[in-house]
């Protein structure tokens, strides 16, 4: 397509890996040709694409394989080894190491608790946040600010909210006060320790932290919903709630889809807050471990680099065989065109 | 999908009329829930920054209690310390150079995934998508092992570097479709007055990209300046740390200091919020950009 009629104005272009193999032709890229001398023109044209490929795309990939991939690739090899950091590890144990994590009880229950956090950051950020955004996307004085303030707590770190938050909630903290002086002190607990409640406690952490990215974004989403839709609807006479299921959450469906994914990645990497609030030790007898408190605990901490290395392994798979059934079978069909080829 | 034809400079546009135009008008109910919401939001943050305000006595005494009368000691001290202003450059470095390299590099490569056609190229998207599944967590003790070879810890290009890695992922994904809605006419337009690719890119992608670009930037300095686990891992002698862990080493330093502890932490969230504040409007703007792509 465009290709056969783009060639020959930039003088960059030529200058890297293809610059050879592009001179010989270089006359011919100077103007249109007729149909007939076709050939010989998109051989050079594909040259000089392949070299813009690979100034444009080259960097990042050089950048993403070096410290994203080739780690990974790291732990699947150290995961196979007995290995404390030092030297080049030689004390191959084939697989071990994952055979005591399979058979390890802590490493059940952290699998346990990263399936509960899965699963309650949908059941309790979604709807919340699909009811707020809708709210929100009335009109209504100071809805800017709004949107600005719902974000804050996206906004600072987790080293923040953690330290703010275990403040908030030490059995002598704010929280337990403010509940003794409106009455309620009844329901005065430790939140942070007592095994029953922790996991809830950190559950309610995470939805404030991040409730607001997911209303930004359905807000986000709302908004580029056709207006015309609704006045139609208006029309044809359907209420406000009608309409908000009919149409609004239809067409909000690959938001909403995309923050599923997202918030399901993510509860299944959570460390930060769970290390900053409760650090490795008490995070496991609070029942509020994660895989990768674990992992950190009984690896690097432990300067037992290999079985991280095999923690981190089962971990990752277990995140790319969530990812890929997910993406098969919930966004295959929002991401149609940006995984197949574009025909054109 | 490659048919949608949102083009970055109208979307401003039709946001404002959008918006003007919403459905329904609130009712006083909407307003209830909206407060509640924002008060849920902001309380914990004002714990801290009023906090902050309070002397230890107060805060033993009354933990839910308001400042009575303002203690601005807490906040002087901090600001007089040498440790907070070195770590507040550290974390302006290491945001500021991942921004840069982040938005460079990702735009350079979904150009090429955007408008290229070739053999390869659903990889090259897959490969940059999976990222999405290799949290810096996963990788972060080989990730460890790799910046010592390559002597970089306790420097900050070994957080630097990383970092704009491992935010490409996200980065490709929202420019991306981003790219992909500029329309075909467009190019072939600029391709008849004889741009070339890359005069294309760099005259019309690059502008037009804008509000697509601010939002992977702001959302790259914003994981930078939060980033927790890798500077934990990278970097061990206080000189190079960054605001987290500065915050996490004060608090346990002076963990009997709790309103110190407090200036401390609230002085570390200012910047990014001032930086968020100046910029949320991109962000709302690029997120619809990214999520209709």
């Amino acid at each position: 397509m465009t290709t056969d009629t783009s060639l020959g104005t930039n003088p960059v272009t030529g200058s890297d890996r293809a610059a050879g193999s592009t001179q010989a032709g270089r006359g011919a890229t100077s103007a249109p040709r007729p149909a007939g001398r076709r050939p010989a023109k998109r051989k050079i044209a594909d040259w000089r694409k392949r070299a813009e490929i690979a100034v444009l795309a080259g960097p990042a990939v050089i950048v993403f394989v070096t410290f994203v991939i080739l780690p990974v690739a790291m732990a699947a090899y150290y995961g196979f080894f007995k290995w404390q950091g030092y030297g080049p590890p030689t004390d191959f144990v084939g697989l071990q190491n994952y055979v005591i994590i399979f058979q390890d009880q802590a490493f059940r229950s952290v699998l346990m608790h990263n399936g509960f956090i899965v699963v309650l950051s949908l059941v309790l950020q979604g709807p919340i946040a699909i009811v707020l955004a809708l709210l929100l996307n009335q009109k209504m004085h100071g809805r800017g600010l709004i949107r600005v303030l719902v974000f804050v707590p996206y906004v600072i770190s987790e080293v923040i909210v953690g330290t703010g938050w275990s403040l908030l909630l030490q059995s002598n903290g704010a929280v337990n006060d403010l509940l003794q002086s409106i009455g309620l002190g009844g329901l005065r607990a430790d939140w942070l320790s007592n095994p029953d409640i922790a996991i809830w406690t950190l559950l309610v952490i995470i939805s404030w932290k991040y409730i607001g990215f997911a209303v930004i974004l359905f807000l986000a989403g709302l908004q580029s919903i056709p207006e015309e839709l609704f006045e139609a609807a208006a029309i044809d006479g359907a209420g406000y709630w009608q309409i908000q299921r009919r149409i609004t959450l239809p067409l909000l469906g690959p938001t909403i889809r995309i923050w599923a994914f997202l918030s399901i990645i993510g509860s299944l990497q959570l460390f930060d807050l769970v290390y900053i609030i409760w650090g490795q030790y008490i995070a496991s007898t609070a029942g509020t471990s994660t895989m990768a408190t674990y992992m950190v605990g009984n690896g690097r901490n432990s300067g037992n680099y290999g079985f991280g290395s095999a923690v981190a392994v089962v971990m990752f798979v277990i995140s790319l065989a969530v990812a890929l059934i997910y993406q098969r079978f919930v966004l295959r069909r929002d991401t149609a065109g940006a995984l197949t080829e574009r025909k054109n | 999908m490659a048919t949608t034809s949102i083009v970055a400079p109208g979307r401003r546009a039709t946001r404002e009329r959008r918006s003007s135009a919403a459905i329904g008008h609130a009712n006083p109910l909407t307003y209830v829930v909206a407060i509640l919401f924002v008060a849920a939001n902001l309380a914990p943050v004002l714990y801290i920054v009023l906090g902050g305000f309070r002397t230890n006595s107060q805060i033993t005494t009354s933990p839910a209690g308001l400042p009575a009368p303002f203690e601005l000691g807490n906040y002087g001290s901090v600001l007089s310390s040498g440790v907070f202003w070195q770590e507040l450059g550290n974390s302006m470095i290491s945001a500021g150079a991942t921004t840069i390299g982040v938005v460079v590099l990702g735009l350079m490569v979904s150009f090429v995934l955007a408008r290229y056609h070739f053999a390869g190229r659903g990889a090259l998207y897959a490969l940059f998508a999976a990222g999405l599944m290799f949290p810096i967590t996963v990788a972060i003790t080989p990730l460890y092992l790799l910046i010592k070879d390559l002597g970089l810890t306790n420097s900050l290009a070994g957080v630097i570097l990383p970092q704009i890695a491992f935010a490409l992922p996200t980065t490709v994904i929202i420019l991306v479709p981003f790219l992909r809605a500029i329309p075909d006419e467009l190019e072939e337009a600029a391709s008849i007055d004889g741009a070339s690719r890359l005069g294309f890119f760099f005259r019309m992608i690059v502008p037009l990209s804008l509000p697509g670009v601010v939002t992977v930037g702001i959302l790259a300095f914003i994981a930078s300046w939060n980033s927790y686990i890798l500077p934990l891992f990278i970097l061990n002698n206080e000189g190079s740390y960054t605001l987290p862990l500065g915050v996490q080493a004060f608090s346990s330093q002076y963990s009997v200091d709790t309103a110190k502890v407090l200036a401390f932490t609230s002085m570390s969230m200012i910047p990014a919020l001032i930086f968020f504040t100046i910029f949320q409007r991109r962000i709302v703007g690029g997120l619809t950009g990214a999520v209709k792509g």
